[in-house]
């Protein structure tokens, strides 16, 4: 670490972004109450708070996305107003997003032109690319077409794009979310050499370790005001998530397999073919979920996550019908109703337009997967008075923070919907729970009640599939882990005879023999 | 007169009839490239048409008339552009409404204007070219604007894919929340490629009224907006093949007519049809080609966007 990093005389220049009681409001919420902050030149500084605490509203008024109603704004320690995104690159302010704000069918050089104000011609700007992509060790092609580009290469085209205007603060906003731990820990690298040349890093993250390991100063935030500040280098990481929860964190314990019973899901040779240039086919899939058991499928997103939840929940329909096998009968040839007749549910990654239907109430979003297994519905009428017990149940039974059956999905904070529907697969005791992503942009608090009945779930005899990016999660929930990449699955391993360092191996493509001490590597795909 | 003396004249005439296609199409393209789809182009067409007509009887000013149909064409096309892009009105309803819209108020306009003639614009002569055997009076013999049409094609092509105006919009049409991140105003570049695609449609209406048959009738595009609008789709939004395809489809409409007119024993009403089939036809073949729609077509092709959701 530079040592400018981590000793601020009194003398020292004035900071470069402060913050003085900025505080914005939106119809029923105070989004940001009186935030002050401080951020040095130099220094990598995180943002820490659970969904909903004020992070983003905060950086996108750092970045002129939004304005503050009051409160004021020092840039190098002059008062400033930033009226735009093109009036904060022009200060200097580099922001990379947490979903990343690119063009899949523009090529690098034509995203990276879009953010620049001063792009210039485009050959010029190819060169400029491979000069500073080089220079950071962030290899890009400028000519390739975004949609062929993984989703570490698609982060470096979104910090490419920062960096071509030297700027003096960068705002990184989950920005390993989707990475491999080692493609992360490379994205650490150049973050510490930016800093080491004086650019002031704003770092926002749910991962704890990560911040641990890269920043020198945190600020907590909680329902919009600052509640703390630490060095993250001498906390916890329960620490920091209980200095954000304002609570004590319980973490799930998995109490020890029992013996596998038989195999509820059993998937043989499953590969698929799409129309869709953007799809990643499934190459030969094979594995099999016994009653009682986790199994956790890792892997970086894009790798065939969406097509083999698909080709798991009937959505798409598979030529071959023994290639999934539920409870013993070919299913692959069913559709998804005809496989929740089987015992099979599922929760998709995408929780508001296939999880649940937003503009629905709750007992609607209930209703909907609900009445294959609950009787909710008799000839042909829907028993409205059992759907909305049935909602209620699932809202009392899962802590699940609503306005009641009435509420509408989408006016659920991403870890309420989430636990409702969970809950509402759950309680329907399914033979068999698929689930992709479960805490996805979920706080800590949420994320570890979804744990514990995920848990509770497989330790009632349900055979449970989860399929994730988060490895922490992984590890935490999963008897065993397989890893797809490129549309591949890896043999499965007992979790506790693998490591993350491994299973990061596998996500990044080097199935087989890890490498031996003269690095040498042997690629599977 | 022999079969081969026939090309000439067939040739000619196809450039001519592909003309108000290809205005409407390249106008289209603009509109759907920066994310909006609008059905109107048929309804922006028949205002265009009868405006310019109305204005060149009235002033004797070919020029005037066109410029007066691209206006029209244009402020049709702002009345959609303010209903979806600022009222949040469902593009495909409000399309297909501008579209019933254009025929009435085209007719309205109209009535005092049905049944007089109107002198077509001056054919180019250039001796010697101009009367080549076969070609000369296709490329060297036609009037201002199927040139005017023909030049479009490379300057909209160089206007998206090769300036930083075109690539914003196409940006916009392709992911406009992450526009918007990026600071572009999303809403202002589709209301002025909505202008475009007006001005574009008016222009190719009024080729129909003012050249191509010098009179007005009410309803007189009879379907060219929607081929138009096939015609975008067709060329998986590329202003070259867009230019292709009117050809082709311009091609259809004049070698029916001939059919006719060589007493081939077919129904005539089979033959008007067939350019509507091979319009129908050709869909169905691209629509096969999944791949190359979704590298082409616009990601966000008719999802309304609001700024502060």
């Amino acid at each position: 670490m530079p040592s400018h990093a981590e000793t601020y005389p009194p003398d020292a220049p004035p900071p470069r972004l402060e913050l003085r009681g900025i505080t914005k409001r939106f119809p029923g919420c105070l989004a940001n109450d009186h935030v002050d902050l401080v951020l040095r030149p130099g220094e990598i500084h995180a943002l820490l708070g659970e969904n909903g605490a004020g992070k983003s509203t905060l950086v996108k008024m750092i970045y002129g996305v939004l304005h503050p109603d009051s409160g004021t704004l020092l840039w190098q320690g002059a008062e400033t107003v930033v009226p735009d995104p093109a009036g904060a690159r022009r200060l200097g302010i580099g922001m990379v997003f947490q979903h990343f704000s690119l063009f899949d069918t523009l090529t690098v050089t034509e995203n990276i032109a879009l953010g620049l104000d001063n792009a210039g011609p485009m050959d010029q700007l190819a060169g400029r690319i491979r000069e500073v992509s080089e220079r950071y060790g962030l290899a890009l092609d400028p000519g390739r077409h975004v949609f062929h580009l993984s989703v570490g290469e698609r982060q470096r085209v979104e910090i490419v794009r920062c960096l071509l205007q030297d700027p003096k603060l960068l705002i990184m906003d989950e920005p390993t979310s989707v990475l491999t731990p080692q493609e992360a820990s490379k994205l650490f690298e150049t973050l510490r050499v930016l800093a080491a040349e004086g650019c002031t890093i704003l770092y926002i993250s749910h991962k704890l370790e990560e911040i641990r390991a890269l920043c020198s100063r945190a600020t907590v935030l909680r329902a919009g005001k600052v509640v703390g500040a630490a060095d993250p280098r001498q906390e916890t990481a329960r620490s920091l998530a209980e200095m954000m929860m304002g609570a004590e964190l319980s973490t799930p314990e998995r109490p020890p397999q029992g013996a596998a019973g038989a195999a509820r899901l059993t998937v043989r040779h499953l590969s698929t073919t799409s129309d869709n240039p953007f799809a990643t086919n499934l190459k030969d899939v094979n594995f099999e979920v016994r009653a009682g058991e986790i199994l956790g499928i890792a892997g970086v997103a894009g790798n065939g996550q969406a097509e083999l939840m698909a080709a798991l929940s009937g959505e798409a329909l598979l030529a071959d019908a023994d290639a999934v096998v539920i409870e013993g009968t070919s299913a692959g040839h069913l559709g998804p109703r005809a496989r929740r007749g089987l015992g099979l549910a599922f929760v998709p990654e995408e929780r508001l337009g296939r999880g649940a239907v937003p503009e629905l109430s709750l007992s609607e979003n209930a209703l909907l997967s609900g009445y294959a297994r609950e009787p909710l519905v008799r000839g042909g009428m829907v028993h409205f008075a059992r759907a909305r017990a049935y909602a209620e149940t699932i809202i009392r039974g899962f802590n699940v923070v609503a306005h009641g059956h009435r509420a509408e999905a989408r006016s659920l904070s991403g870890g309420n919907l989430q636990k409702f529907i969970i809950g509402r697969e759950i309680l329907q005791k399914p033979k068999l729970l698929v689930v992709g992503q479960p805490t996805w942009g979920v706080d800590a608090g949420a994320a570890a009640a979804i744990h514990k009945a995920l848990i509770d779930l497989a330790r009632s005899g349900a055979a449970v599939l989860v399929i994730s990016q988060d490895l922490d999660e992984l590890f935490v929930l999963s008897d065993r882990i397989s890893v797809l990449f490129h549309g591949r699955l890896s043999d499965s391993r007992p979790t506790h005879e693998t490591s993350v360092e491994r299973i990061g191996l596998l996500m990044g493509g080097l199935f087989g023999t890890p490498p031996d001490e003269d690095g040498e590597i042997t690629r599977a795909v | 007169m022999n079969d081969f003396a026939l090309i000439g004249p067939i040739l000619a005439a196809m450039f001519a009839a592909a003309t108000p296609l290809l205005f409407a199409a390249l106008g289209e393209l603009v509109v759907e490239k920066s994310g909006v789809l609008n059905l109107g182009v048929e309804g922006m067409m028949l205002v265009g048409a009868v405006c310019g007509f109305a204005v060149a009887v009235q002033t004797g000013s070919a020029t005037t008339g066109f410029l007066v149909a691209a206006l029209a064409g244009a402020a049709t096309a702002s009345l959609f552009a303010v209903l979806t892009l600022f009222l949040l009105a469902n593009q495909v309803a409000t399309g297909l409404a501008l579209t019933l819209f254009g025929v009435g108020l085209s007719a309205l306009i109209g009535q005092g204007f049905v049944g007089i003639p109107l002198e077509g614009l001056p054919k180019l002569y250039v001796p010697g070219l101009t009367d080549l055997p076969v070609v000369g009076q296709a490329l060297f013999g036609q009037d201002v604007m199927v040139y005017l049409a023909v030049a479009a094609v490379p300057l909209v092509h160089l206007f998206l894919y090769r300036t930083r105006a075109g690539l914003v919009l196409r940006a916009v049409g392709e992911n406009h929340t992450a526009a918007h991140a990026l600071g572009y105003k999303v809403l202002r570049i589709r209301f002025l490629a909505v202008l475009f695609g007006g001005a574009m449609a008016g222009l190719g209406g009024a080729f129909l009224s003012m050249d191509y048959t010098p009179m007005w009738a009410e309803n007189m595009t009879s379907g060219r907006g929607w081929i138009a609008l096939a015609l975008v789709v067709f060329a998986t939004w590329k202003p070259v093949r867009a230019m292709l395809g009117a050809w082709l489809f311009g091609g259809v409409t004049i070698l029916q007519l001939h059919v006719q007119g060589l007493g081939i024993d077919v129904p005539s009403q089979l033959l008007s049809m067939l350019p509507y089939l091979a319009t129908v036809l050709v869909l169905v073949l691209i629509s096969r080609d999944v791949a190359r729609i979704r590298l082409n077509a616009p990601a966000c092709l008719g999802k309304l966007f609001h700024p502060d959701a």
